[in-house]
């Protein structure tokens, strides 16, 4: 299957000429909104937020196109190839309307609406209070200011986005590219009108997803409309300029903010309002708030504010979607607070180390001015384990042996604390109606002694497969070989959304613990019976059980589970059949990581060139059940860091068209820009969660950006320069040195 | 449309043939025609890497490629570079200092490391930094590769005197 994608930002579409595309050989059949109307419901994110408007999801567009890029008719033809041609042969007539190119004109009185029923752009707004802000401005020692601008990204997973859609008489397959195989069932069900036991969403091996793979997406439900039209599978492999026009972007915010402390540098009062460039639609099941509120939730930081007002605004402009890409909203907002402590640090010329020791919150559980519970944190110790490995000083000292030279370093640092393993008292999407806040894992041992581990959560290289295998192998008491686990298949588990904010070793990992206690407990009555003796003496490790002090007394896991599966006959009086459960978690408000980045850069002022020499994470996941893995996922999303602070933006132009339309435009970092980057964990396990785990999927992006800004800053302090706009380009620096020097002739 | 038109060549060792249109791309002929997905596609102009295989001995993006281009090649994809069940070192070194996440880079990062290797046997660390800046990688930061492809010079090193 291909799609005609609107060339056009914004436009009324005319009529469609399909007659030529359908007539070429291998074309199966050519459709539009209007062929489809009957048989697919538009889908809508619904929020309680005041203020808010949900916009329709529909395969393909209707009447208008509002971003370049929208799907407006499916061709299925035989082939990509064919299915291409015929696209090339359709004839719509466009009459393009005036653009909204971005937040600023989209907030403007005389602006185009983007959808004119509401009346206006802006569909979202949201705030957060706490203390009376304004006395604290009016009467602090020292009050730093910023305009911020964060641009424009795109997640950029190399394996592109994929769907393919079969049905039989038992209902619907859909083979999807997505982190969130439930909620594309559950969104299946309401547009297509099927009952949910009759779909099955399966997402094998997918790669890589970093957020933009966890909305559901009008290729998915046009692949299973069309599957069941023309009553045979029907496959779309989106190539990359469909990605970088049609998935969701992300992290498009301006902010202005204002940071006010006293003569020590302590924090009287912090307020923001941040406007956000949220794209033409609000994205299922999401809502185009998720970046924006994440903003103004997490700008405090790991800092005692005692009043915050963080306002933020959801505006509707003529681009694609915004949507989550890893971090969410918080590599903005810690770029934001970063960067003013550093501002005010200068200007009260104390370290910018000691300034956040003054101001870190050191009792816990915490309640943030935004409402969230930090219920741990170890943030002075990773700042101070993190210099340490950066070796500040010695960047210090070389710094003033280089003096003026033409190649400048520095060194810049952020904390950051973040909500992970969210529960169900702070939904990942405001006033959203989505089930985030559970999950559930099923433990099966099955006769021949062999652990099936199934769960909702879809892994997409994050390593599920081991660390959810060594939490049921450790709980369990079973071997590690025979531990396997399933996921991403909608039915092979138990009910649950996907994996997403770093949330699946904290709540599949909880999930994991219960169901697999349950499993022991039972598997050690058994072996209790059939080895006479109490099941409290009773050890079971590496898939045997035996009599506690008589070793020789023991039966395996295997025969254990025969026993379970003969019935009463081999069972304790009363014992039920059988030696499997499903248990499901809800780690109610979640927990929080923690981090301090440093990071060391050189900037080359002839060239505007920032070269990261290294990069420092020290960091605090809770108990880490693999240490591989969580350094190979820090590491990554550091590197994704890299690149939004100095590499990557998505540039559209006046017209609302994409000017980064492929991967020679769109620049994520090769192996040659990423520097070695230092991971170390300090295991503090979660007071508040099952295990003990903390989620860490995103904090690598969530501080790289913010440090590498507060390190070009300090590297072009002397110079009067300070970075308030990302990714800090060549063209940014060279703009910014050039306003700063001082007039010739 | 142009007639398909035939084409025989050698994939991992083995004589194949196939037909297909003339503007058919080798990574599609490679993975429709001969049934071969272990080369990816991460963005069909010559950017990623994912789709490197080894078209003559060396490293070449199959997205650039028609099919035709490789009548009477011999070529190596990710399928052939296991030996009797036994990974190659490369492949070792991946999974040994964990050079993969999702995968999906995987095959073309291995088969570019392999003729990377193959130019330069005894690399510095920056030097494979830029040996394999060539494929994209966005799951690993890279750090885990680079210490495989090390690790896999030196036991081919070892192994090959
Ligand atoms: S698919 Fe060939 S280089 Fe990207
Ligand atoms: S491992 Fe996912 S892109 Fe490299």
């Amino acid at each position: 299957m291909a799609f005609l994608r609107s060339p056009h930002a914004h436009a009324r579409i005319g009529r469609v000429d399909l007659a030529s595309a359908r007539a070429m050989p291998g074309v199966v059949t050519c459709v539009t909104a209007a062929d489809l109307r009957d048989t697919v419901r538009p889908l809508r994110a619904a929020s309680r937020m005041t203020g808010y408007h949900a916009t329709d999801l529909l395969p393909l567009a209707a009447d208008k196109v509002r971003y370049q890029g929208e799907p407006v008719v499916a061709v299925v033809a035989e082939s990509r190839y064919v299915a291409e041609d015929a696209v090339d042969a359709i004839a719509v007539e466009w009459s393009p309307l005036p653009p909204v190119p971005d937040a600023r004109a989209a907030m403007a009185a005389e602006s185009p609406l983007v959808h004119e029923e509401f009346g206006t752009n802006v569909i979202l707004t949201r705030a957060f209070r706490h203390g009376d802000v304004d006395p604290a401005l009016a009467g602090a020692a020292l009050v730093v200011r910023e305009r911020f601008r964060f641009r424009r990204h795109a997640a950029l997973p190399i394996e592109n986005r994929a769907a393919l859609a079969a049905w039989n008489a038992d209902g619907l397959t859909l083979w999807s590219s997505t982190q969130v195989p439930g909620m594309v069932r559950d969104a299946l069900a309401e547009s297509l009108a099927v009952p949910g036991h009759r779909i099955r969403v399966v997402a094998p091996d997918v790669g890589g997803g970093f957020g933009l793979k966890s909305s559901v997406y009008a290729e998915e439900i046009a692949v299973a409309a069309l599957a069941r039209r023309v009553g045979r599978p029907v496959k779309w492999i989106g190539d990359r300029r469909e990605d970088l026009l049609a998935s969701t972007q992300a992290w498009d915010e301006e902010i202005d903010a204002t940071l006010a402390l006293d003569g020590h540098g302590t924090i009287r009062g912090l307020r923001a309002s941040v406007l956000a460039d949220v794209g033409a639609y609000s994205i299922v099941p999401w809502t185009a708030s998720i970046e924006v509120i994440q903003v103004i939730s997490f700008l405090p930081g790991p800092y005692r504010v005692p009043a915050y007002l963080g306002e933020g605004a959801g505006v509707a402009t003529n681009k694609a979607p915004m949507g989550p890409y890893r971090g969410v909203g918080r590599p903005v907002a810690t770029f934001v607070m970063e960067s003013l402590l550093d501002r005010a640090a200068r200007r009260l010329g104390l370290d910018p180390r000691e300034i956040r020791r003054r101001n870190f919150i050191t009792e816990f559980p915490w309640r943030s001015p935004s409402g969230i519970v930090w219920d741990s944190g170890s943030f002075a110790e990773t700042l101070d384990e993190a210099a340490r490995l950066a070796d500040w000083d010695g960047v210090r000292a070389a710094q003033s042996l280089r003096g003026d030279a033409t190649r400048r370093l520095g060194v810049g640092v952020a904390s950051y604390v973040e909500l992970t393993g969210i529960g169900s008292a702070i939904p990942a999407s405001p006033g959203a109606d989505i089930a985030t806040g559970t999950e559930g894992a099923t433990v099966r041992v099955d006769p021949t002694g062999t652990v099936t581990a199934s769960f909702g959560l879809a892994c997409h290289g994050q390593g599920h497969e081991t660390t959810l295998a060594q939490v049921v192998a450790d709980t369990l008491g079973a071997r590690l070989d025979d531990v396997r686990v399933v996921h991403g298949d909608t039915s092979a588990g138990p009910i649950g959304t996907g994996t997403y904010a770093s949330r699946s070793a904290v709540l599949g990992g909880g999930a994991a613990i219960l169901a697999s206690r349950s499993v022991r407990e039972k598997a050690l009555a058994i072996a209790a019976h059939q080895l006479e003796a109490d099941a409290r003496d009773i050890e079971l490790q590496e898939s045997a059980a035996w009599v506690r002090g008589a070793p020789d007394r023991r039966v395996s896991l295997r025969e254990i589970a025969r026993s379970a599966y003969l019935g009463a006959r081999r069972l304790p009086k009363g014992l039920e059949p059988g030696l499997e459960a499903t248990r499901y978690y809800d780690p109610f408000f979640g927990t929080a990581s923690s981090a301090t980045h440093i990071a060391v850069v050189e900037v080359d002022l002839a060239l505007g060139a920032v070269t990261v020499l290294r990069h420092v994470v020290v960091e605090d996941c809770g108990r880490v059940i693999n240490p591989r893995i969580v350094e190979g996922q820090t590491i990554g999303g550091v590197a994704q860091g890299i690149g939004g602070a100095l590499l990557e933006e998505l540039v559209y132009d006046d017209q609302a068209q994409l000017a980064t339309g492929s991967l020679m435009d769109y620049l994520p970092p090769t192996a040659w820009e990423i520097p070695p980057i230092v991971v170390r964990h300090l295991d503090r396990p979660s007071p508040s969660t099952i295990g003990g785990f903390k989620g860490v999927g995103e904090g690598g992006t969530i501080g790289a950006p913010a440090a590498i800004a507060n390190a070009v800053s300090d590297a072009l302090g002397s110079l009067g320069v300070e970075i308030a706009e990302l990714p800090v380009t060549p063209d940014r620096i060279f703009r910014l040195l050039a306003s700063r020097a001082p007039r010739t002739g | 449309m142009p007639e398909p038109v035939s084409i025989s060549l050698t994939v991992n060792g083995i004589a194949r043939e196939g037909r297909c249109e003339p503007r058919k791309l080798l990574v599609d002929f490679i993975r429709e025609d001969l049934e071969l997905t272990g080369t990816h596609v991460g963005c069909e102009h010559g950017i990623c890497g994912a789709c490197t295989v080894i078209v003559n001995g060396e490293a070449a993006r199959s997205c650039l490629m028609l099919a035709v281009q490789a009548e009477g090649a011999e070529i190596l994809t990710i399928e052939g570079l296991a030996k009797d069940g036994k990974f190659h070192p490369l492949q070792e070194a991946f999974r040994q200092h964990h050079g993969l996440q999702c995968g999906f880079c995987t095959p073309g990062m291995l088969l570019t490391a392999l003729d990377f290797l193959r130019v330069n046997p005894h690399p510095t660390e920056l030097e494979i930094r830029e040996g394999i800046a060539a494929v994209l990688c966005r799951c690993t930061g890279y750090q885990g590769i680079v210490k495989a492809v090390d690790a896999a010079a030196k036991e081919l090193g070892r192994t090959t005197g």
